[in-house]
């Protein structure tokens, strides 16, 4: 080990974080600048990417969390997706006078009241989705991935009884419509709001997982999970909270994409799914801060080559994940013995 | 034996399962006279599609333990290999067979790219990794309309000896008139023959006892030498390129192909279903499989439309049981297939002769 | 009581399709030091793993203070006070060293919650455990690891401490620390059981040995008779001593 620490060395902390991959997000947007040219075009795509990004994120955390802790695929995880999302059309459905409504404060309560219905709703169902179908099928890769699968595609359908088979419009609130303009660029107002709400989301993970006890568990249980019930805690425990809220963040997470899409159909949970694989490979299996990077990177992607190039929008992401696993085999921030 | 040698020493190992196999390939041998109609042979054509496309499939999640989701990616490019050809160039046999052989090459191309990246990479990226790039491929295909038709799909005409207008005798065999048609199924036939006893060739041989050695215990085979990732690889090209011949065989049948009926996921899980439910890792488990899918299929709807009908009083039972939701029932009877029946038919099958 | 503090009767072990332990038989006297030794495979980290729960006996008992355990989970077993030190000393290398060791203070759920009065016994056990407080653990060397691995184990008291190799790869300085702790430890009423391959080691530490072979123990007495016994350290361990 060349970087080992020598008793004579300095007892200070030694910042020595891996900086490059946070470079690859500004990067990647200043490469494409002289491509799309415009840059009003340029920007309102970037913080559409942008915005993107963090609802991706917001989904992909839980999913990564789950792999690391207990090494379960969850094939299922789009699922609670469509699921947030069609509870928010009916909460907003039945909140008219509060969407309508032109003052913004009733409309950002109208939407956080979907948000809160819909997290718990997700959570709810991720805790039977933890019990009915993951459970058994711990440690059996194959299993847990037909498993899971067959859940999405039950969670889907049963979505189709419940609120029908078509596309369903899911319309901002009233203030939260429409655009800001920066210079010659309109950017619209939701788009903000997500990056705001991802970005809210991001801290608070990433404060609980480096400054509370529950948060160290956790990290350390998608290290070497099996130390962690050595030193006497119950990992399933812990691992079953981490689904749950993983659903729950899902949820979230799906009805920002409602918002985002502005329709719902049961579909979109199996769509966002595909992208939410491609960011835990990138950003490492386990990682928080890699699916971060990753999300950030695919929804520039899919923007910029949504305007590009549009029939490969899918093919750049996955030449995107490709590259990656090129420079980084195990992705972004592997994490240690995964 | 012959019989032994061409069933590659597999031998059903169950009376009943015997049985069954016999009775399904006689089924299939004498469709065209025991089921004359238009619809009933269609059903027994799909049948033979179905099972070369899930026994090729079988081969990658059964015998070698892993989960591609892009299987209808290669039964697709098989079926638009043929549709592409024949709708561009004349009906000739010439456009039928470039076609044919280069969905061959490109499956065999993407097969070996996809697996060398995602196998060397981590076996469980393959999983997720095929799910984008299949859905990235049908979602291509739809929208190069120039060259696939699109949501539309393509029509075309096969050369004259396969239409069911050119007739070979003047006078029907048992009612049964021998047309272009006729051959068309035959050919289907003892495709899906000769591609089963290769597949039971190739789990057979030396080479399927390492891929079930991988499946087994992926370190100990690496301990003992095999190289796991081109194992692997070779497992999963081997399969696509079954695959695609699944889908020549779909394109021969229908003269027609989009991407519903060649692409779609649902194809995926009826692939996924049927190889769980005739029993991983058997491939008479997928011939059987096939069948009886095709067959629940095709009548399963009718079922849950008479259930749905009866339950008009309740909604939300009517709801359940409408024949849209026939992939719920499906959904849950793989959970469950999963869980309380992991060896299938075939394995419980082998398991009763075994204990009797 | 006064009886021994664990007892293994008859443990069998099956790892998938590997039968590992062949019914072994071995007590652990209180406030004593145990020694395990053994050659490679003989089964010593698989029966360690056994009383920890970390694999499942499939046959025979295990018993730690009067009370059977054998059918316990891990976190229950570490619960009745059972620290345990895994050959690879299971650090976790992307946390820093303070929260390696909150992380085992399971009644503490901030640094300032862990006990001063016996932290700084440990700082003065284990001075790279202080010095590289806020470090992440990845960093350390392989000694400071192992120190770190022993330190974390003990940060609340234990009443069986186990530890997997402690001398493993370490430099003799660092091995005089490892003796000293463990010597220590017992002082102050711990009972240990470690596994050992460096016979001088075990000699300067030990006052019981259980020697295994082939998944069972083969010879059980007191330390001091063992070293003396050329012949049959020869004859139970081959070349390796």
């Amino acid at each position: 080990m060349s970087n080992t620490l020598t008793a004579s060395g300095p007892a200070k902390p030694a910042v020595d974080f891996d900086w490059k991959p946070l470079l690859l997000v500004p990067v990647l947007a200043l490469l494409v600048l002289p491509v799309i040219g415009s840059p009003s075009t340029w920007l309102t795509l970037t913080v559409a990417g942008l915005a993107m990004g963090m609802i991706i994120f917001v989904i992909a955390s839980g999913l990564t969390l789950v792999f690391g802790l207990m090494d379960v695929l969850n094939f299922g995880h789009g699922v609670f997706i469509a699921l947030g999302a069609f509870v928010a059309t009916t909460i907003l459905g039945v909140m008219p006078g509060w969407t309508a409504s032109p003052e913004l404060w009733r409309n950002l309560i109208a939407v956080f009241a979907a948000m809160l219905v819909a997290m718990a709703v997700a959570g709810a169902v991720g805790l039977a989705f933890e019990r009915v179908l993951v459970r058994p099928v711990y440690g059996q890769h194959l299993k847990q991935i037909l498993i899971t699968m067959g859940g999405m595609i039950i969670g889907e359908e049963l979505i189709k009884v419940i609120w029908g088979p078509q596309q369903i419009p899911l319309m901002l609130p009233e203030g939260l419509r429409g655009a800001v303009i920066v210079g010659d660029a309109a950017i619209e107002k939701f788009r903000l709001l997500a990056v705001l709400m991802g970005g809210l989301v991001f801290v608070a993970l990433a404060w609980v997982l480096t400054r509370t006890k529950i948060g160290l568990l956790i990290r350390a249980g998608v290290e070497n999970s099996e130390m962690v019930e050595s030193l006497g805690y119950r990992i399933r425990r812990l691992f079953v909270a981490v689904f749950v809220v993983g659903s729950a963040l899902a949820g979230l997470g799906g009805v920002m994409w409602g918002l985002y899409q502005q329709t719902v159909i049961p579909q979109m949970g199996a769509q966002v799914n595909i992208l939410i694989f491609i960011v835990i490979i990138i950003g490492g299996l386990g990682s928080t801060g890699g699916a971060l990077i990753g999300a950030l990177l695919v929804g520039l992607m899919a923007n910029y080559t949504g305007f590009l190039a549009p029939k490969v929008a899918l093919f750049s992401n996955i030449a995107l994940m490709v590259a990656i696993l090129l420079w980084r085999p195990r992705g972004i921030y592997p994490v240690a013995n995964r | 034996m012959t019989l032994n040698r061409l069933l590659s020493n597999d031998l059903p190992r169950s009376k009943l399962l015997t049985a069954v196999l016999l009775t399904l390939f006689l089924l299939l041998a004498l469709a065209p006279f025991i089921a004359p109609g238009v619809n009933a042979l269609s059903v027994a054509a799909k049948a033979l599609i179905f099972i070369v496309l899930v026994a090729s499939f079988d081969l990658l999640l059964g015998y070698t333990g892993i989960v591609s989701f892009a299987h209808t990616m290669f039964f697709g490019i098989g079926a638009y290999g043929v549709a592409i050809a024949c709708s561009r160039w004349d009906a000739t046999w010439l456009s039928l067979g470039l076609g044919i052989v280069t969905a061959l090459i490109l499956s065999l191309l993407l097969a070996l790219a996809i697996g060398l990246f995602s196998l060397r990479v981590r076996a469980i990226f393959f999983a997720m990794i095929t799910l984008a790039i299949a859905s990235a491929f049908q979602t291509l295909a739809s929208q190069l309309s120039e060259i696939t038709g699109g949501e539309d799909g393509l029509n075309f005409r096969l050369p004259d000896m396969l239409a069911s207008g050119y007739m070979y005798l003047e006078q029907p065999i048992f009612g049964v008139s021998i047309s272009g048609r006729f051959l068309t199924y035959y050919i289907l036939f003892f495709a899906a023959l000769a591609m089963v006893l290769a597949l039971l060739r190739i789990v057979n041989s030396p080479f399927g006892r390492v891929l079930q050695a991988i499946r087994e215990n992926e370190f100990r085979a690496e301990a003992i030498g095999y190289r796991v990732v081109v194992y692997r690889t070779i497992s999963s090209v081997l399969s696509a390129l079954f695959a695609t011949m699944a889908g020549v065989m779909l394109a021969l049948w229908l003269r027609y192909n989009g991407p519903d009926t060649s692409l779609s996921f649902e194809i995926m899980l009826d692939v996924l279903l049927i190889v769980v439910i005739g029993g991983m890792g058997t491939i008479y488990g997928s011939v059987i499989g096939a069948v009886l899918f095709v067959i629940a299929q095709s009548y399963l709807q009718d079922l849950l439309k008479l259930g749905s009908d009866a339950a008009s009083g309740l909604p939300w039972l009517a709801a359940l049981l409408s024949p849209d939701r026939w992939l719920l029932w499906l959904g849950v009877l793989f959970v469950l297939s999963v869980y309380y029946f992991p060896t299938g038919i075939v394995g419980r099958l082998r398991n009763r002769a075994a204990k009797l | 009581m006064s009886g021994p503090l664990l007892t293994l009767a008859g443990v069998h072990t099956h790892i998938g399709a590997y039968h590992i332990l062949h019914g072994v038989d071995m007590a652990v006297p209180r406030g004593q030091l145990t020694m395990l030794l053994g050659r490679n495979g003989a089964g010593k980290t698989t029966t360690l793993r056994t009383i920890m729960g970390l694999w499942r006996a499939s046959a025979g008992m295990v018993t730690f203070d009067g009370q059977d355990i054998t059918q316990f989970a891990t976190p229950q077993i570490a619960r009745l006070k059972v620290a345990y030190v895994p050959e690879n000393m299971g650090i976790f290398a992307d946390l820093t060293v303070k929260e390696n060791m909150l992380l085992a203070a399971t009644k503490a759920s901030h640094a300032r919650d862990i006990d001063g009065q016996r932290l700084n016994w440990i700082f003065g056990l284990f001075p790279a455990v202080e010095k590289f407080w806020d470090y992440p653990a990845g960093k350390l060397s392989g000694g400071q690891k192992q120190m770190l691995a022993v330190a974390r184990a003990i940060v609340e008291p234990r009443e069986l401490l186990i530890v997997d190799e402690p001398s493993k790869g370490l430099a003799p300085s660092i091995i005089n620390n490892m003796i000293d702790a463990f010597s220590q430890l017992k002082a102050g009423g711990v009972t240990i059981l470690l596994v050992e391959q460096n016979i001088n080691f075990a000699k300067r530490l030990g006052d019981h040995v259980a020697v295994m072979d082939n998944g069972r123990v083969v010879h059980r007495g007191s330390m001091a008779a063992f070293a003396e016994d050329d012949a049959l350290q020869q004859s139970l361990m081959g070349l390796t001593l």
